[in-house]
Parts: structure tokens; C-alpha cells; sequence
């Protein structure tokens, strides 16, 4: 990491102020992502790890409110942007792929519609010369005759495909960073397989930044250079794919990582983490994970602060494991 | 097959086949009289499967979408009627029972669905859900409903204390357990699981795994575990089957699939799980998608996707036939010198 990192988030906390109370979706997490890096954050249902990405993108709506930290992308703070600051950034300098391409394509256009309509909203380019880049996009996200597809409604593809679709309308601008919010997660390994192979060839070429957001480490662990993970809204640590998969220091991802079933004996119980994920509503101070961890102490009542055990990696936690 | 038959296997399919096929409406069917086309499309879901399971066995069936795992799973669970071949249980053919003996057998296959959101009505409470089925086939009586249901939960790791709720009030782990604590109310001998910890988190789902191999101890239950999670079908599995388009492409020990995999899909599928282990690879994909079952390619199904394919492949289906002791696999490769 040469450089200031392309994107760093410091402190960011997003709370949802409901009828029931606030709740602390994310609560003070921070990292950072350089050009052409590939981030994995990792964490499961609740921890938060989608909305730290929306709020990257500013997609977070009331009752939900950015209320502390700085995201700060090449420069600028994106927390301060108005409206039509946004509207030159989003789809342009950072695009985003979400978990259902079929939410994500409006099933009344064509393909070409809406490729064509993310080209011009941020260039102004001609329609022929849109149909090219949209072409092009294509045919880097690994589409077969591009043009006879281009041509088609999203119906008549199949989930896959949908999903490439996805990414080259992602794609099509030339993002300097890409948030992709489990991509994956509906399709087939095989389909998985091909997809991430795209993804990584094109930030291998272009330096695109990307930000992979998944609850499942082992895509993780072939894709990713560093891996945050998350647990009820926190942070809690991060460092590289190598660091993290095979030395973890945190009792929940270490546990994470050894539930696994490939990482336990044939048919013998998997070693399990107890109990299940508390509910961000009644989170008081301290670590969300001590009422299942086992190494905690009285002292994890307090909120233990971040801590840096070795260079570029980054923890929270009194009770490292060793 | 003929060896060890001393006993029978609990469950047996032969050439079971299953095609949906769609009805034509008003407009098609005038459109086919005139002359102009229009044929009904038939979906060839599962295409002439054998499989015996023993009793105490767990197999797990592992396949992408679409390949026919799940119509399978319900065939065995006799939720849907196969359009060919037979089903037999405890070695005799379900048409040879008569009427009360095959309705008290039914109870003994239950089915674990995928999604514990869609498949528990949430306008039940927990007690109905479960306590239901035990009531109406005459299990327990009504007054004694409320223990059972109780004493079920606990079993599968639920507070009994819990039972006057709604679905809506459990997290998904907790409806997974619901699921299966249903589908045991019943005293089953054999469960379908149908991708039962696909909806779960990671730490939720190895508690459910857990729960799976206990229960197996506790009741002496044999599985269909169906899954298209490698992983999850390696951990829990004795058997391994491999499904691909309809067809069973390979069958064997769940050690000897993953460790010796013979059929070229299998290498495939077993080449792109993500492994924790594989750190900072490069993804070789394999070429294509799955074809649409409503069209099948000719000979092997596999032949549009296969690197080794040659001109028998697309001419020919290969026989599914045994390449080591217990070991299953249907390829043309396994034929040349």
C-alpha cells in the first residue's frame, strides 16, 4: 500500500432511529482500500456489513443517518456530498452490484435501454458510440454475442447471466471502486466460479477497487488481498487473507472460520459457536460477542478499543487468541 | 446388487422418471389444429434414476439448480408420483401395501424443507405446527399433545417454554429447528432434508449440522440429504450422489467422490467450491451453463460442457456402471483402453 488508499472509512457509525429505539447498524467501523485491492467484508446476517456499504454510497434513508465518522474517497468526503455531487459519483467513479440481479434490471427494458441510459447519464456521448461502450462492457463480463443480447429483456436470461449483465452496467463507466454486496450468493458454484473469475481479471486489468461483501470466508480466501469482519455492527479486525484464515486473533472469527465443515472431521460435530446473534435493538456498551465467546472476561463489559498487534492488522478485543 | 442382500435396503428407486409437462391453453390448442405448431413442452426433471438406500445411511445428493435434486427428494418423500419406475420401501413395492399399511408408512419418509420462512404457516402457533400431524394420525391424544410437542422441543434444542408463539417471533435458525422438530413429531424412520441449513448463516447453520448427526444418533434416522453445498453434503454424508440434468452422473463413498472423483462434472463441481484453504487463486471456470432441461442435449448431458467430450458423447447416454466397488460413474471415458 503506496500512497493514500483510494478509499478510507474512519469511525463510521450509521444508526436507524425507530419507533423501538436506536439501532446501531454500524457502529464505529473503519478500513481502508487502495487501487486495484480487493476488500472482502465479511460477516453474517446483522452485522452490518451491507449497510457500511450503502453508506460508502449514500444509499441510506430515514430513519437510518450516517451519524459520525468520515468516508473519505480520493479526497473527498462523502458523507458532506449534496444531491448532485452524488449524482456524478454513484454509477460513475463508484458503482455497486447488489445480490439479486433481478431486483437490480427493470424486467420492462431492454438490455441495451438501460446500459445505454447508465453511459449517457454521466457522458455525452452519442447513441452509437453508447451502444459500443455497452457492447464492450459485454464482452468483458464474459457475454456471447453481445449484440444479439443487447437486444433482449432481462427475463430472458438466465441468473448468471442476469448477474453479468449487473456487473458490466457496473462496469460500463470504468469505476475507480466497485461495492459488491454478495453477487454470488444466489448462483450456482460453477456460475459463482465463472463470476469470480471475471471479477478478478477486471481489477487485475483496469485497478478497479472492489469491495466484496459476503458472509461466506471461502469465497473470500481465493478473491480477496484484505478481510474485515464484522459482528452486530462492529468492527472486529481485520488484516490479510493469509492473516485472518489461518491466524485468527478474535474469539467470533475464529470460531467463524472453524464451523466450517471443511475445516472439521468427516461426520464427527462441527465445533460450533453457541447461542445466536443479539438483537441490535438491546445492544448495551461493552463487546457484542462476549455472551457467546468463550474467552470472555468480567472485563468485556467495556468496550474494548482498537488495537494494532502487529503491523497492518488491526483488532478488538482483551482476549486475543493466541 | 446381489451382493450382502440379507436385508433389504429401507428405500429403493428403479428407473424412476419424472416429466412436467405443460397444458396447452385455448389459443395454443387452436393454433395446433390449424397447422400452426404449437406443441405442449415437457420438462424431463429426473430421467430414469436408480438409487437404494440402507437403513442407518446418510447420502447426500449434490447438483446445481435445475439438475432434478429436489423433484427427486420429493418423489422419495412421495409428496409427488414419479411418471416412471417404481418405489420401494422396506423391500416391497408401495402399490403391494394396502391401503392403512401404506398410509402408516407414509409417516415413516418425512421432508425438512428449505425455507423455515415459507414453509411454517405463520398464522399457526408452534404447538399447532408441530403438535398437528401426531393428533390427526392417531400418535397421541389430544390431551397428551402439548407434553409431546414439549418434550419435541427440547429434543431438537428449542425452550418449550416458547410453543404458544407465531413463526414470526423465531430467528431463522430457530424456525429451522421448528422444521425439523415437525417433520419428527411424527416418529419417521427417514428424512428428506431439502437444502434444510442453505438459508442459514454460518455459525446458525454448523448448530443445525450438529443437530442433524445428533438426531441421527438418537433416533437411528437414515437421511436423503439433499444440498448443493459440497461441503455441507461431505461433512454429514456417507454416500455421495451427483446429479446432473435429471441423471445421476456419479455415485459413491463420500471419501472416494471427493478424493478420487471419476466423471468430469464432478471434477468440475469440485474444482470451483471456494475452499478457506485456497488462498489468492485464480479461477479457471468451466465452460457454459446448465442446459435448459426442457431441450436436454442428445447422448451425455454433459457432452456442451465437457473438455474430454468426443462424437460417442453427443451420440450416446453412458450407462451409469460400477469403475471400483461401490463407485458409480456414468462416462464413455471410463470405456477406452
Amino acid at each position: 500500500m503506496s500512497g493514500d488508499p483510494l478509499l478510507r472509512v474512519e469511525g463510521l457509525r450509521m444508526h436507524f432511529f425507530t419507533k423501538a429505539g436506536v439501532v446501531k447498524a454500524v457502529d464505529d467501523v473503519s478500513f481502508s482500500v487502495g487501487r486495484g485491492e480487493i476488500l472482502g467484508l465479511v460477516g453474517e446476517s446483522g452485522s452490518g456489513k451491507s449497510m457500511t456499504g450503502y453508506s460508502i454510497l449514500g444509499l441510506i434513508d430515514p430513519p437510518g443517518r450516517i451519524v459520525d465518522g468520515r468516508i473519505d474517497f480520493d479526497g473527498i468526503d462523502l458523507t458532506r456530498l449534496d444531491a448532485a455531487a452524488w449524482r456524478a459519483i454513484r454509477g460513475n467513479r463508484i458503482a455497486m452490484i447488489f445480490q439479486d440481479p433481478m431486483m437490480t434490471l427493470n424486467p420492462v427494458l431492454r438490455i441495451d435501454t438501460q446500459i445505454i441510459e447508465a453511459v449517457q447519464a454521466h457522458a455525452d456521448v452519442s447513441r452509437e458510440s453508447a451502444i459500443a461502450r455497452a457492447r464492450e462492457a459485454l464482452v468483458r463480463v464474459g457475454i456471447a454475442s453481445p449484440d444479439e443480447r443487447l437486444r433482449a429483456y432481462p427475463h430472458q436470461f438466465s441468473g448468471g447471466m442476469r448477474q453479468r449483465v449487473a456487473i458490466a452496467i457496473a462496469l460500463v463507466n470504468g469505476p475507480d471502486l466497485i461495492i459488491a454486496d454478495e453477487p454470488t450468493t444466489a448462483l450456482d458454484v460453477t456460475i459463482q466460479g465463472q463470476i469470480l473469475f471475471e471479477m478478478q481479471k477486471v481489477c487485475r486489468e483496469s485497478g478497479t477497487a472492489l469491495i466484496w461483501i459476503t458472509h461466506d470466508l471461502s469465497v473470500i480466501a481465493g478473491l480477496a488481498d484484505e478481510v474485515c469482519v464484522m459482528y452486530a455492527g462492529r468492527f472486529v479486525e481485520s488484516g490479510t487473507v493469509a492473516d485472518i484464515l489461518d491466524r485468527p486473533l478474535h474469539p467470533y472469527s475464529r470460531g467463524l472460520i472453524d464451523s466450517v465443515p471443511s475445516r472439521n472431521e468427516r461426520g464427527r460435530p462441527l465445533r460450533q459457536i453457541p447461542g445466536m446473534t443479539p438483537s441490535l435493538l438491546s445492544l448495551g456498551p461493552g463487546c457484542p460477542f462476549r455472551e457467546r465467546c468463550t474467552s470472555a472476561s468480567p472485563r468485556c463489559v467495556e468496550s474494548p478499543d482498537v488495537t494494532e498487534p502487529s503491523p497492518g492488522r488491526r483488532l478488538r478485543c482483551f482476549h486475543p487468541s493466541a | 446388487m446381489n451382493a450382502a442382500n440379507a436385508m433389504p435396503p429401507l428405500l429403493e428407486l428403479r428407473g424412476i422418471s419424472k416429466r412436467f409437462s405443460s397444458r396447452l391453453d385455448f389459443a395454443a390448442r387452436l393454433a395446433a389444429r390449424l397447422g400452426a405448431g404449437g406443441r405442449a413442452q415437457t420438462v424431463h426433471a429426473v430421467d430414469g434414476v436408480d438409487l437404494s438406500i440402507s437403513s442407518g445411511e446418510v447420502v447426500g445428493l449434490a447438483g446445481e439448480s435445475g439438475c432434478g435434486k429436489s423433484t427427486l427428494g420429493r418423489i422419495v418423500a412421495r409428496v409427488l408420483e414419479p411418471t416412471e419406475g417404481e418405489r420401494r420401501w422396506k423391500g416391497r413395492a408401495y402399490a403391494e401395501y394396502d391401503a392403512p399399511a401404506s398410509r402408516s408408512e407414509r409417516l415413516a419418509v418425512q421432508m425438512v424443507f428449505q425455507d423455515p420462512f415459507a414453509s411454517l404457516n405463520p398464522r399457526m402457533r408452534i404447538v399447532d405446527l408441530i403438535g398437528e400431524a401426531p393428533v390427526v394420525h392417531g400418535l397421541v391424544s389430544p390431551g397428551e399433545r402439548d407434553d409431546y410437542v414439549a418434550e419435541i422441543m427440547q429434543r431438537v434444542g428449542l425452550d418449550a417454554t416458547l410453543a404458544r408463539r407465531f413463526p414470526h417471533q423465531f430467528s431463522g435458525g430457530q424456525r429451522s429447528r421448528i422444521g425439523i422438530a415437525r417433520a419428527l413429531a411424527v416418529k419417521p424412520r427417514f428424512l428428506v432434508c431439502d437444502e434444510a441449513v442453505a438459508a442459514l448463516d454460518v455459525s446458525i447453520q454448523a448448530q443445525v449440522l450438529n443437530l442433524f448427526i445428533r438426531l441421527r444418533e438418537e433416533f437411528g434416522l437414515t437421511y436423503l440429504f439433499i444440498s448443493h453445498d459440497l461441503g455441507v453434503v461431505r461433512h454429514l454424508s456417507d454416500r455421495v450422489v451427483i446429479m446432473y440434468l435429471g441423471r445421476v452422473v456419479e455415485s459413491a463413498g463420500a471419501d472416494e467422490v471427493f478424493v478420487r472423483p471419476n466423471h468430469p462434472y464432478t471434477q468440475a463441481l469440485l474444482a470451483e467450491i471456494p475452499r478457506l484453504e485456497a488462498t489468492k487463486r485464480t479461477y479457471i471456470p468451466i465452460r457454459g451453463e446448465i442446459p435448459s432441461p426442457l431441450d436436454p442435449p442428445r447422448g451425455c448431458h454433459f457432452h456442451p460442457r465437457c473438455p474430454h467430450s468426443t462424437p460417442r458423447c453427443q451420440a450416446e447416454a453412458p450407462r451409469l456402471r460400477e469403475i471400483a466397488p461401490g463407485h458409480l460413474s456414468a462416462c464413455h471415458l471410463n470405456d477406452s483402453p
